[in-house]
């Protein structure tokens, strides 16, 4: 497997050096070196809104921000993370670890690559740069319903313009991804043998393609209606403002699964290593993915029980998504079959896919509960479903983010992570998250409503208590902050091609830290 | 296979992309604030809309610059074949969107709007029939019927369909003048297809009282109509491009994605078009 | 460890969910309605079906954490397949599913029969109040508007709050116990929903469409309940008051309020003062002008414009009245014909136009505003 090129010895890298490197790079480690840089820091944005929020939330009354103002940021919380934060992380895990994965140079189309990334920034100007114009950021919450969204200010249409960018920059990367997958495994690499990340970024590469521009058609819908006229979402014009939600959740639920399918990936490559033992079910997994994916369309109305849809409609709805539960039961079952007698250790890397499963797995079973319709009717629009989504999108996508940035955290800067600061970071970001959103289940339960900045006083405890956890949570990420710096600059024990004993896959074939240019000539797969 | 024998093409680094992002910032930026009326608005927009056009023209001429010096092998041809299917399945499902808003409204919501107790209790003496502009439209307007121009535009798109395939031919078995010439019938009834559907617009605004503003029915006309239009100009616009390379003697029979691209591209608009005739115009 | 832990936890929350029939704090307010009643029964289910999962589930996975270590000594066993389990666990929770099914079906199709209703009222959701419109039945015509009640002062932290702060209101909704009351929502402006968890019914109130639910309370006594999706500013603010009450005692209110009724429309045709209509217009303007407006008519620019010095204001008086019966489509200035009788739209507007700095000087007649419709 001659994989690595001489290229690192005579040390040469053409082109642009300072910025100037990174604004016109070519090269897919590069990107999602910045892909990460990008999340992380809109991760850190979007965290101090959230804060922000819970400051507010800390007591009832209204102590530190104008109700106008809470709605900005919890419409902008929402919109950083998800569309700032999480999504792009995975792009960038997708740009370093899939050419590594199946052995390609570098991603198909490696100049659109950099594009993508770099309308990432315009986008995240506008969004954030909405909360300083007149009328401040939009505020009618990350869905952006009308007609309360017809009724913003200019703020509103900045996020308009962002979600464009965003959806242009998120189109291109999947039409990159999905092309590097098809068109760029190394020879023996079939699909059947990709590694499982590879899979479900395939998977997930579809799904953005089939639903972005749906988002850009609805927010383009919003436009019109705002400045242009139309009347797609004003009854007195013979539209529907309900129609909005149909097309915006058409798009919204497959994307929470483009939050979660690659987060199954890497989960999928890290319980294996450290279990020392092939995945349970690889078929299983894959059909299981496409299952999901499939499934995701069909589902969206569960956002909407309460619109008053017809019977017919609500039960199909119910229906459907409950299922979902099937193919993502196959999923947790499998990673515990592949635990199960296998030869664990636990450092970092795996305590967090150990950790996600678990906390997962309560997300997916509220979310199973709120697929009830009768009982969604009566939680709906509560703390029961901002604590459901948590526990899937920061106990979920983010905790395997954190997985994944641990395992590969040797391939690209050529260190071990600190073991000791790893698992201190897992065991105060696991306590600090429960202590945070457990209670908000009991909040919602008993009757809080969300998206408010005030609320009655038998709710004041839990708020109490789930703002002290926010805080200790979010000063928990600064450890990671810390391993991270500390591997770069080079602290640490130095890393092994193979880093960690039971890795296998091309990745763990090259030295680590990769080198810039790796697989010139293709490697011969043979898994 | 082809892994072992040729090394995939991977461009050098690119000031493009950037210029790129700086244009749509400018362009989001200078909407935004042309639409408030505060600051420089189209000052702003145009100036995005411009670096746009030097970023593409810059970009796609290096690609073709690439191309026509041989960088581009087997596979990377497949590439460029998987990624142009999977943007016009994007394209599709963006026109997707604004189909299925107008299946919904024709369907369900005028018709709710126009019965029980919507009817009785907020929308008194609605009559939900299509086309409409709604219960509180205060003025009647004329659709455009399918009969006259719209249909001699199917016509006019379905041959353009078929001279782009006749171009194709010409291509394939080397007959340059073929491929000219059908090229130039196709650029020439996209031009009329679009200045029919400019009239269109102009007679439906002055004879016609239909507007974008016109309730749902000139909501969804206007806006599916209007960005069908922007994908044939654009098609236009690739298939002119395509004719300079054409006479820049660019192209052999085994090697010419990009025309192939453009064709896939036409008649991706061409089937949008049949299903807005019959959808928008004829039922 | 944390599982035990949560377990723990878990089962006490278990035990309080039904050791406690009053308000508990850790789970669904108590129902006064059959389907209440349903959908509690339901979530309880639900969380057992998914604490037994869970259980099973993370009692293997946490099994094999203790026992199928490395530092243990255990190698790794190489098995990766088995198509007999896999099939097992896709159809076992498939049958748990149709479980669970069964019963939310029959729910919904309670919930969703409102035939037959023994009296209908139309709540109509406003930013931020509402609406309510007796339609049908007993108390047929009566409506008035609901908002919030608890004082500003509370809400700012100068005075301590209430015991029911932020989920009062000055006029509650009115129900006679045991009637199954059919209500209708629509809204004015945005979509909001009404809300009121213990008789178990939430419905999004929407703009142009009129959606319906229906209840039947079974106990007497006050329940409350909040607008539930954002409808701007004060979502927070719009809570729902509900007085479940007996026959007798609701046909002595529909009595007063129709009494009521009789006096307001007497009101509509008596001659008012110049200064009766300002001090009118004052009060007008408190309830439902200074959310966005300010007391001190300064507004809150860009978003709510200020009326002190507005020209529309000190103009003639078609714009300005046009501006407050239809709104600005678009914007959050809401058509307030629909919710103020034609006295209270001369007042408001007497009020600004002679409020402040702005001193117009002439009053605008009730008589103007009908005209004006
Ligand atoms: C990563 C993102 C993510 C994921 C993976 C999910 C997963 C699921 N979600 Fe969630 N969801 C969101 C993100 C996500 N969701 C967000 C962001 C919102 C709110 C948006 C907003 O309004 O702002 C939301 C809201 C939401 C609602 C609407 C709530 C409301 O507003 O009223 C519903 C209702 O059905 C729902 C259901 C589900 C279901 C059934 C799953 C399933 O996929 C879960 C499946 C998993 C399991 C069930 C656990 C594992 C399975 C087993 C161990 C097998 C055995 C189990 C059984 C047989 C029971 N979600
Ligand atoms: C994947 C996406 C994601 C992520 C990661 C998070 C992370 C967090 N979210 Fe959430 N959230 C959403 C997606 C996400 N969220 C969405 C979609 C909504 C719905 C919006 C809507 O209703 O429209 C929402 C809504 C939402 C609400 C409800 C708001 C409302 O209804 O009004 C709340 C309230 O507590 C909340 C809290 C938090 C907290 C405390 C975190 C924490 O996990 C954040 C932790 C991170 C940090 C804190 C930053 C990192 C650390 C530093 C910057 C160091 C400095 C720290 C200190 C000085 C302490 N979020
Ligand atoms: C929900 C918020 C809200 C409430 C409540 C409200 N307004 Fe407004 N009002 C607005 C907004 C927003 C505008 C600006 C509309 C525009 O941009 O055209 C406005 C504009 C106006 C104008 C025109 C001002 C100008 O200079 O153009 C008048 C007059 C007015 N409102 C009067 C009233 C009166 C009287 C009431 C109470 C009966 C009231 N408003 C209640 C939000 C509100
Ligand atoms: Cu009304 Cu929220
Ligand atoms: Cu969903």
């Amino acid at each position: 497997m001659a994989a690595v090129t001489p290229d690192r010895l005579h040390g040469h890298h053409h082109g642009p050096t300072g910025l100037m490197r990174w604004i016109t790079t070519t090269n897919h480690k590069d990107i999602g070196t910045m892909y990460l840089i990008f999340s992380f820091v809109m991760f850190l944005a979007g965290g101090v809104m959230a804060l922000a929020i819970r400051v507010e939330l800390f007591q009832p009354g209204l102590q530190t921000f104008e109700p106008d103002f809470f709605n900005q940021l919890t419409s902008l919380h929402g919109l950083v993370m998800v569309f700032g934060a999480i999504m792009p992380a995975f792009v960038g895990f997708a740009n370093w670890q899939i050419p590594l994965m199946i052995g390609a140079r570098d991603m198909a189309f490696a100049r659109m690559n950099n594009w993508s990334f770099w309308l990432l920034p315009p986008a995240a100007i506008l969004l954030v740069g909405s909360f300083f114009v007149p009328g401040g950021a939009a505020a009618a919450g990350w869905t952006l319903y009308p007609p309360l969204s017809v009724q913003m200010g200019m703020g509103m249409d900045m996020a308009i313009f962002a979600i464009h960018i965003m959806g242009v920059s998120s189109i291109m990367g999947a039409i990159n991804i999905v092309v590097t997958i098809l068109n760029m495994r190394a020879p023996g690499m079939t699909m059947m043998k990709m590694p499982l990340f590879c899979w479900t970024w395939l998977i997930t590469a579809y799904l953005l393609i089939a639903v972005m521009p749906v988002l850009a058609g609805a927010v383009t819908m919003i436009l019109t209606d705002r400045h242009f006229g139309t009347s797609f979402f004003n009854a007195a014009g013979g539209g529907d403002p309900v129609l909005f939600q149909h097309i915006f959740w058409f798009f919204g639920h497959p994307e929470v699964y483009i939050l979660i399918l690659p987060a199954f990936g890497i989960i999928s490559q890290i319980i294996p290593t450290f279990a020392r033992k092939p995945l349970f079910g690889y078929a299983s997994m894959v059909y299981a993915t496409a299952s999901i994916a499939i499934l995701s369309f069909m589902v969206w109305a569960h956002h909407m029980f309460t619109t008053g849809m017809p019977t017919v409609a609500q039960l199909y709805f119910m229906y459907a998504t409950m299922l979902i539960a099937v193919p993502t039961g196959v999923k947790v079952f499998n990673w515990v079959a592949t635990m199960w007698r296998g030869s664990m250790t636990f450092e970092t890397p795996m305590l967090w896919a150990t950790g996600f499963i678990f906390v997962f797995t309560m997300g997916g079973f509220t979310g199973l509960i709120l697929a009830i319709a009768p009982i969604d009717i009566q939680i709906h629009d509560t703390y029961y479903v901002i604590a459901h989504f948590h526990y899937v999108m920061v106990a979920g996508s983010l905790f395997a983010l954190f997985a994944g940035t641990y395992y590969w955290l040797p391939k690209w800067t050529g260190r071990m992570p600190d073991e000791r600061l790893g698992r201190l970071h897992f065991w105060s970001s696991m306590i600090f998250f429960n202590i945070t959103f457990f209670p908000m289940h009991f909040l919602g339960l008993a009757g809080m409503p969300r998206r408010v900045p005030d609320y009655a006083l038998q709710f004041a405890d839990f708020n109490a208590l789930a703002s002290i956890g926010a805080f200790g949570f979010g000063l928990s990420q600064l450890i990671l902050l810390w391993v991270i710096v500390k591997a770069v600059r080079g602290e640490g024990e130095q890393a092994s091609a193979r880093a960690w004993e039971g890795a296998g896959g091309l990745e763990w074939t090259v030295p680590s830290p990769a080198p810039h240019h790796t697989f010139e000539e293709a490697p011969e797969y043979r898994g | 296979m082809n892994q072992a024998l040729e090394k995939y093409f991977v461009p050098e680094p690119s000031k493009y992309p950037i210029f790129g992002s700086l244009a749509l910032l400018l362009f989001g930026a200078g909407a935004v604030m042309w639409l408030h009326r505060v600051g420089p608005g189209p000052l702003v927009f145009f100036a995005g809309v411009a670096l746009l056009i030097y970023m593409l023209f810059g970009w796609f001429g290096q690609v073709v610059r690439e191309s026509e010096s041989g960088k581009y092998g087997k596979q990377v041809d497949r590439s460029f074949r998987w990624s142009m299917g999977w943007f016009i399945f994007s394209e599709v499902m963006f026109f997707a969107a604004f189909f299925a808003a107008l299946f919904y409204v024709r369907v369900l919501s005028v018709p709710w709007l126009g019965s029980g107790e919507n009817e009785a209790l907020l929308w008194q003496g609605f009559a939900s029939e299509w086309p409409t502009a709604g219960p509180r439209a205060d003025e009647s307007f004329t659709p455009i019927g399918a009969w006259g121009i719209p249909a001699l535009n199917t016509l006019i798109l379905l041959s353009s369909g078929a001279t782009i395939t006749w171009a194709h031919y010409g291509l394939l078995k080397d007959d340059r003048r073929q491929l000219r010439n059908g090229l130039m019938m196709t650029i020439a009834l996209g031009v009329i297809f679009l200045s029919l559907q400019a009239y269109e617009y102009f007679h439906a605004y002055r004879d016609l009282n239909l507007r974008l503003d016109t309730g749902i029915f000139g909501s969804t006309f206007f806006m599916l109509t209007g960005f069908h239009g922007l994908h044939v100009t654009i098609g236009a616009i690739m298939l002119t491009v395509m004719l300079f390379r054409v006479l820049a003697g660019h192209f052999r029979p085994d090697h010419h994605f990009a025309f192939e691209a453009t064709a896939w591209y036409w008649h991706f608009v061409d089937v949008v078009w049949l299903i807005l005739f019959v959808v928008v115009y004829w039922l | 460890m944390r599982f035990p832990a949560r377990l723990a936890a878990s089962a006490s929350l278990f035990a309080v969910a039904h050791g406690v029939s009053a308000q508990s704090r850790f789970n669904l307010q108590p129902p006064i309605t059959e389907v209440g009643e349903r959908i509690y029964d339901l979530h309880t289910l639900m969380l057992v079906i998914c604490l037994v999962i869970f259980v099973v589930v993370f009692g293997a996975m946490f099994w094999a954490v203790f026992h199928h270590r490395k530092s243990r000594g255990v190698a790794a066993a190489h098995f990766h397949e088995n198509t007999a389990v896999e099939i097992v666990w896709t159809i076992i929770p498939f049958l748990i599913l149709m479980g669970m099914a069964w019963p939310a079906t029959k729910a919904i199709i309670e919930m969703k029969d409102t035939s037959e209703p023994d009296l209908t009222i139309k709540a109509t959701g406003y930013q931020w109040k509402w609406g309510y419109d007796y339609l049908q039945g007993e108390g047929e015509g009566i409506r008035y508007l609901s908002s919030l009640a608890t004082p500003r002062a509370q809400i700012d932290g100068r005075e301590a709050k209430g015991e029911h702060y932020l989920l009062e209101v000055d006029h509650p909704l009115v129900v006679p116990v045991g009637k199954k009351v059919r209500l209708l929502t629509t809204a004015n402006d945005v979509i909001h929903a009404w809300w009121v968890p213990a008789l178990g019914v939430k419905q999004d109130a929407i703009p142009g469409f009129i959606r319906d639910a229906w209840f039947r309370a079974e106990r007497e006594g006050v329940y409350r309940g909040v607008c539930a999706e954002l409808c701007g500013r004060d979502h927070g603010f719009m809570p729902i008051e509900v007085h479940v009450v007996s026959e007798q005692a609701y046909g002595e209110w529909v009595g007063k309020q129709l009494a009521a009724r009789a006096e307001q429309a007497a009101d509509e045709m008596r001659e008012w003062t110049a200064e009766q209509l300002v001090e009118r217009g004052e009060t007008v303007y408190g309830t439902h002008c200074v959310a966005c407006h300010q007391a001190d008519g300064k507004g809150v620019p860009p978003a709510f414009p200020p009326l002190d010095g507005s020209a529309v204001v000190r103009g003639e008086h078609g714009p300005l009245l046009d501006t407050v019966l239809n709104g600005r489509s678009g914007t959050a200035m809401a058509a307030f014909g629909a919710q103020l009788s034609d006295s209270d739209i001369a007042a408001v507007t007497s009020y600004v136009r002679n409020a402040w700095s702005n001193a117009v000087g002439d009053v605008v007649r009730p008589a103007d505003v009908a005209e004006a419709r």
